[in-house]
C-alpha cells in the first residue's frame, strides 16, 4: 500500500516561501503609502489611497495566512518560529521593534509629525485619514483616529489568520471572533457614532474601565458625564459598576480571561498581531519576580493619583454635594482596609511571601497618605504635587509603558509586556482570580512529559510545565486564560475550566498513574 | 524546603549515572527526603532536558533551553552536584567509579539510570555516514548537520520515535520514505482500526510515503563512505542522503559488559529495583525486571515509567524499602496532528475473554476503542484518537472495575477537550445502543469530581 502526495510549496521552514515572501511585501506597500502621506507626498484622491493601503495590508494579511498554514491539515504549526528573524529576535525583530517604539513616541509626543494641524486642516499621514473619520463621526481625523483605525485593522486581520492557523480548536475561533468584535464595535465604531449623535459626550469605550482607563475620574471626564444627559449618566453608572460589580462577578466565575482574552483592546491585539512573538515572554523567576513588583507598585501609584485627582475637584461643604473630600478620603480608606482584612484573615495562605510583604507595605502606605490628607489640607504627595501625579502617570504609564514599550517591544519582550509587567487592571482582575474564582488550568493526572511547549508558548511568561509535571493544577494571577499552551500541549494535558473553588489548588498531589507513591513534605 | 534531617547517614553519598526523568526523579526525591550528598553524571547534557522534546527543537518549535525544565540555579539550591563525564567501569568492591578521563569517584550508593540507544540490527552499511538513530541530544546534532544537504530520507521502523523524525524531516522540505515491516502502522501495540487511522491522517503530510511490509536489506554508501541510497527486501532501490533507524531502543549497557552486574537485554533488577550487587540500583529505560510487573513488560521504556521508577528507588534509599509498583497503565503520543491518550490495556489483538467497541468519526480523524471483558463487562482499557480523556476519571474506573456501560453512560465526565469542542458522547453511547441492544442513556453533565464520587459511593455501597 503506497501513497505519494506532491510536495507542498511551502514545506521548508527555515525561510520563507515565495507566496509569503509576496505577501509580506503587499502588506508592507500599504504601510508605504501610509509612510509616504506622512512626509506629505500627495494622494489624491484620498479616500481611494487610504482605501489601496488598508487594502493591501489587509491581503497581504490573508494571502500570508493562506502561503503559511493552507496545504497543511490543521493542528499546532510552529515550524521555524525559532529560525526565523522577525519572530526569534533576529534583526528584523529588532528593526521592527525600532520602527513601531519610534511610531508610538511620534503619535504621543509629536502628533504634528503625523500631520496633525490644531484648528488647520490636517496634513500628512492624518489628513489621509480625513474622509473616513468624517464618514463616521463627521469631524476631522485626529492622531487617535489614525491609531484607532490601524489597530481595528490589525486586530481583524491578524484575528483572521489566528483562526486560520488555530482552526482546529473552537475556544480560539470564538474568543478571537470575540476580540474582533470588542475592537470594532466598542472601541471603534460606537464612540465614533456617538460623537456624531452627541459631539458633548467624552469619548468612551464601554468596555475600558478604570484602572485601564486611568482618566476615567478626571474632572474633564466626570463632567463631560454629568454634563452628557441620560447616557452620560448611564456611562459613568455603568463604568462604576463595571469595576466594583461586573468584572468581580465575570472573573469569579470565568476567571480573568473574560476580560483579557476576551473582551480588552490591548489582549485583543496582542493575541492576534502579538500572536507570532508570544515565545519571547521570559518565563524565567527572575522576571517573574520583576513582575509582581512592577505590576503591583503600577496599582498603587494609580489608586494614589485617582485619589488624589479626584480629591483635588471635590469640595468640603456637604450641603453642595454629598460627597466631600474627606469623606471620599474615608470611604476609599474603608474599602482598601476591607479587602486588606479579608485576605489577610482568610486568604493569607494563598499568597506568597513577598506577596504578603508588598501587601502590608502598599497598605501601609496608602493608609498613611489618606491620613496625611485627613489631618492637614497640603497640595502634595510625596513631595509632588497633586495635580502633576495624575499626568505622570499618564506619561510614564499610560503612554511609555502601555503604548511605547507594551506593544514597540512585542518583537523583543513579547505580546504581553503591558498586561504582564504594567496593566493595574490585569493586577486587579489577577489578585481576584488567584483568590476568589472557579477558573483553574487542570492538570491531566501524570500525562505531562515536560516537553515544555505550554512554557515556551505562554504569552505571560508563566512556567507551565513547573505545575504540569507535578500534577499540579495552574492557578496564577497573571494566567489571562488564551489557552493556548492547551493546545500545543502534544499530550493532552492541559484543560482550562471553570469548577469549585475549595478544589483548585492541591499543592502537594500524587500523580496519578503511581498510587502506591508515597505523598512527600513539600 | 522542610528537609527529615537524618544524623546517622546524612553525609551517604548516592550518586546516579545518567540524567534523564529517571535519574532527575530519583535526585529530587532523594533530595525532598533527606540530607545525603547526590552526584548526577552524565555524558549527555549538563542539564536535563525532556528527551521527548527534542524533536521541537529541530522543527523550531522550541530552543534547546526551553526543553530545560529546571533553570541552571535549581540543582545547587537543591544541592545536587551535576558532573559531566563518561562513566567507563563500575569497582564495586571498592564502591568507586572510573571514569574516561581516568578520574574515579566513590559512592555509598550508586543508581545506574543510563538510558538507551537506537537499535542496530546489523545492517550492511549501518556504519556509513548519514545513517543515525534518533535518541540523544548528541543524536539531534547529527540529524542537524546530516539534513544539510538532504532531499530524500528513508526511516526504517514504524513506531513512535520513527513517525517523530518524518514529521521533523517534513519541516525542512525533506521527502520521506517510511520502511514499516508490519502491514500496518504500529502494528505491535495498536489495533487495527487504530492503526489505519493514524495512517489516514499521516498520509494527509505532503511527501510522505508509507511502505508496509518493507524492510531495509542493505545500505549502499557512495565514495565518501556517505549513504547514496538503500535496497529494500522487496528488491527496490530508494535514493537517499539520510537513514534514519528507529526500529525501536535497547538498554545503553555496553560499559557493564565487564562488571559483576547481572544484565540480560537490560540490566536485571529486583522489583524493589535492586541488583544482584548490593547497593547498586538500576532504574528507568535501562532496568530489566527478572518478574514482570503484572502484564507489563520487562523492560518499560517510557516516560512515565522512568519517573515512577525514580520516585520509588529514592524512597528505598532513604529508608523505607519500597517495590516498584505502578498503577494502571497509561501513556499518550502525538502522531503528526493526531493525538493519541491510552488508559488500561488495549491489545493490538483482542484476547479471548475480551470484547470491544469502537467508535470512529471518519472525516474529524476520532476515535475511541474501548476495551471490556466479554462476561462481566468490566472496563478494561480505552485507545483514543482525537478527543482528550481525564486521566484521573479512567484510573478511577479502572481501580472500581466500571463496567462499559457505567463508563458511557458518564463519559461526559472523562472528557478532557479544550471549552467549546464539539461533544460526542450522545452519538457515541446511541452507537453502542444499536450494537449492543441497550438502551443506555448520558448522564447529564455536571463537575467531574461530583460525577465521580457519585459513582465511588454507589460502588461502596
Amino acid at each position: 500500500m503506497q501513497t505519494m502526495l506532491n510536495q507542498s510549496i511551502s514545506g521548508d521552514t527555515t525561510s520563507l516561501n515565495a507566496q509569503q515572501k509576496i505577501s509580506a511585501g503587499l502588506g508592507i506597500c500599504g504601510l508605504l503609502i501610509l509612510l509616504l502621506a506622512t512626509f506629505n507626498i500627495e494622494f489624491s484622491p484620498l479616500w481611494l489611497w487610504l482605501t489601496v493601503s488598508l487594502l493591501s495590508m489587509a491581503i497581504g494579511i490573508i494571502w500570508y495566512t493562506k502561503a503559511t498554514y493552507n496545504g497543511h491539515p490543521a493542528g499546532i504549526k510552529n515550524n521555524g518560529v525559532f529560525f526565523r528573524s522577525l519572530s526569534a529576535r533576529g534583526l528584523i525583530g529588532y528593526s521592527v521593534g525600532v520602527f513601531l517604539t519610534g511610531f508610538y513616541i511620534i503619535l504621543y509626543f509629536y502628533p504634528h509629525l503625523l500631520g496633525l494641524n490644531k484648528g488647520a486642516e490636517n496634513d500628512g499621514v492624518i489628513a489621509l485619514f480625513d474622509p473616513l473619520s468624517k464618514t463616521l463621526s463627521g469631524n476631522s481625523a485626529s492622531q487617535w483616529f489614525v491609531y484607532g483605525t490601524l489597530y481595528t485593522v490589525a486586530i481583524l486581520f491578524f484575528g483572521i489568520k489566528f483562526i486560520y492557523k488555530y482552526r482546529h480548536s473552537r475556544y480560539h475561533i470564538i474568543r478571537t471572533i470575540s476580540v474582533m468584535f470588542f475592537q470594532l464595535g466598542f472601541a471603534f465604531l460606537i464612540p465614533e457614532f456617538m460623537a456624531a449623535l452627541n459631539g458633548d459626550l467624552p469619548y468612551y469605550d464601554w468596555k475600558n474601565m478604570w484602572p485601564l482607563n486611568y482618566y476615567f475620574f478626571d474632572q474633564y471626564n466626570v463632567n463631560g458625564m454629568l454634563n452628557g444627559g441620560t447616557i452620560g449618566a448611564i456611562m459613568l453608572t455603568f463604568g462604576i459598576a463595571s469595576i466594583f460589580v461586573i468584572s468581580p462577578v465575570l472573573t469569579f466565575f470565568f476567571g480573568k480571561r473574560w476580560y483579557c482574552s476576551w473582551v480588552c483592546g490591548c489582549g485583543g491585539l496582542a493575541e492576534t498581531a502579538g500572536d507570532s512573538f508570544r515565545q519571547l515572554s521570559d518565563n524565567s523567576t527572575l522576571a517573574w519576580k520583576i513582575e509582581r513588583w512592577l505590576i503591583h507598585t503600577v496599582v498603587v501609584f494609580i489608586t494614589i493619583s485617582t485619589v488624589a485627582v479626584i480629591h483635588s475637584y471635590l469640595g468640603t461643604d456637604t450641603s453642595e454635594y454629598w460627597l466631600t473630600k474627606s469623606s471620599f478620603l474615608w470611604m476609599v480608606a474603608g474599602i482598601l482596609t476591607l479587602v486588606f482584612g479579608w485576605v489577610m484573615i482568610f486568604k493569607r495562605d494563598k499568597l506568597q511571601k513577598d506577596a504578603q510583604y508588598g501587601a502590608i507595605g502598599f497598605f501601609v502606605v496608602i493608609i498613611a497618605l489618606l491620613m496625611i490628607h485627613l489631618s492637614a489640607e497640603t497640595e502634595h504627595v510625596f513631595l509632588i504635587e497633586k495635580k502633576t501625579l495624575r499626568k505622570q502617570y499618564g506619561f510614564a504609564i499610560g503612554s511609555i509603558f502601555a503604548g511605547v514599550i507594551g506593544t514597540g517591544f512585542y518583537p523583543i519582550l513579547g505580546n504581553r509586556v503591558w498586561c504582564r509587567f504594567g496593566c493595574p487592571m490585569a493586577a486587579i482582575l489577577g489578585f481576584q482570580q488567584k483568590l476568589f474564582s472557579r477558573f483553574r488550568i487542570t492538570t491531566n493526572g501524570g500525562q505531562c512529559i515536560s516537553c515544555g511547549n505550554c512554557s515556551t508558548y505562554c504569552e505571560m511568561g508563566i512556567d507551565v510545565r513547573a505545575y504540569a509535571q507535578k500534577g499540579q493544577n495552574i492557578v496564577r494571577s497573571s494566567c489571562v486564560g488564551c489557552g493556548v499552551c492547551s493546545s500545543v500541549c502534544p499530550r493532552g494535558v492541559l484543560k482550562l475550566e471553570n469548577g469549585p473553588v475549595q478544589e483548585r489548588v492541591d499543592e502537594n498531589p500524587i500523580i496519578i498513574g503511581h498510587d502506591n507513591q508515597p505523598r512527600l513534605n513539600k | 524546603m522542610f528537609r527529615h534531617i537524618i544524623l546517622t547517614d546524612s553525609m551517604e553519598h548516592v550518586v546516579i549515572i545518567g540524567n534523564g526523568i529517571s535519574g532527575v526523579t530519583a535526585a529530587r526525591y532523594i533530595r525532598k527526603l533527606s540530607d545525603k550528598k547526590i552526584t548526577m553524571i552524565s555524558a549527555e547534557s549538563k542539564y536535563f532536558f525532556s528527551r521527548t522534546a527534542l524533536m521541537y527543537v529541530y522543527m523550531g518549535h522550541m530552543r534547546f533551553k526551553d526543553t530545560q525544565p529546571y533553570e541552571p540555579s535549581f540543582w545547587k539550591k537543591n544541592d545536587i552536584d551535576i558532573v559531566e563525564g563518561f562513566v567507563d567501569s563500575i569497582d564495586h568492591e571498592g564502591k568507586s567509579l572510573h571514569f574516561s578521563d581516568h578520574s574515579t569517584m566513590s559512592y555509598d550508593k550508586l543508581i545506574l539510570a543510563v538510558g538507551s540507544k537506537p537499535n542496530k540490527f546489523g545492517w550492511k552499511g549501518e556504519d556509513l555516514d548519514g545513517v543515525q538513530g534518533l535518541y540523544s541530544k548528541q543524536d539531534l546534532e547529527l540529524l542537524e548537520s546530516n539534513t544539510k544537504n538532504c532531499k530524500t530520507a528513508v526511516i526504517v521502523g514504524g513506531g513512535l520515535i520513527g513517525v517523530e523524525l518524518a514529521e521533523m524531516l517534513l519541516t525542512r522540505n525533506i521527502k520521506v520514505q517510511f520502511l514499516i515491516r508490519e502491514d500496518r502502522f504500529w502494528g505491535g501495540v495498536l489495533p487495527e482500526a487504530d492503526s489505519r487511522l493514524v495512517e489516514r491522517h499521516m498520509r494527509k503530510h505532503h511527501g510522505l510515503q508509507l511502505r508496509f511490509e518493507d524492510e531495509l536489506e542493505e545500505i549502499i554508501g557512495d565514495e565518501t563512505g556517505r549513504v547514496d541510497h538503500i535496497i529494500t527486501k522487496n528488491g527496490e532501490k530508494i535514493d537517499c542522503q539520510l537513514v534514519g533507524l528507529t526500529a525501536g531502543v535497547r538498554p545503553n549497557i555496553d560499559f557493564l559488559e565487564s562488571s559483576a552486574i547481572e544484565t540480560n537485554r537490560g540490566i536485571l533488577v529486583n522489583e524493589d529495583l535492586t541488583t544482584n550487587i548490593e547497593d547498586i540500583y538500576a532504574i528507568g529505560d535501562c532496568a530489566e525486571f527478572r518478574v514482570p510487573n503484572g502484564e507489563r513488560k520487562p523492560i518499560e521504556q517510557v516516560w512515565y515509567t522512568g519517573r515512577m521508577m525514580g520516585e520509588t528507588v529514592a524512597q528505598t534509599i532513604c529508608g523505607s524499602h519500597t517495590s516498584y509498583s505502578p498503577g494502571h497503565w497509561f501513556n499518550s503520543a502525538k502522531f503528526f496532528d493526531l493525538e493519541y491518550q491510552t488508559y488500561g490495556w488495549v491489545w493490538n489483538t483482542l484476547k479471548d475473554d475480551e470484547a470491544e467497541f469502537i467508535w470512529q468519526n471518519k472525516e474529524k480523524e476520532l476515535l475511541l476503542h474501548f476495551v471490556f471483558d466479554k462476561n462481566s463487562h468490566v472496563i478494561k482499557g480505552v485507545n483514543t484518537f482525537g478527543i482528550r480523556l481525564r486521566h484521573e476519571v479512567f484510573d478511577h474506573w479502572l481501580t472500581i472495575k466500571a463496567s462499559i456501560e457505567e463508563v458511557l453512560t458518564d463519559l461526559k465526565a472523562a472528557n478532557f477537550d479544550p471549552e467549546f469542542y464539539k461533544r460526542y458522547e450522545e452519538v457515541i453511547i446511541s452507537e453502542f445502543n444499536s450494537k449492543f441492544g441497550t438502551t443506555l442513556n448520558v448522564r447529564k453533565r455536571s463537575w467531574w469530581k461530583n460525577t465521580l464520587n457519585k459513582l465511588t459511593h454507589a460502588n461502596d455501597a
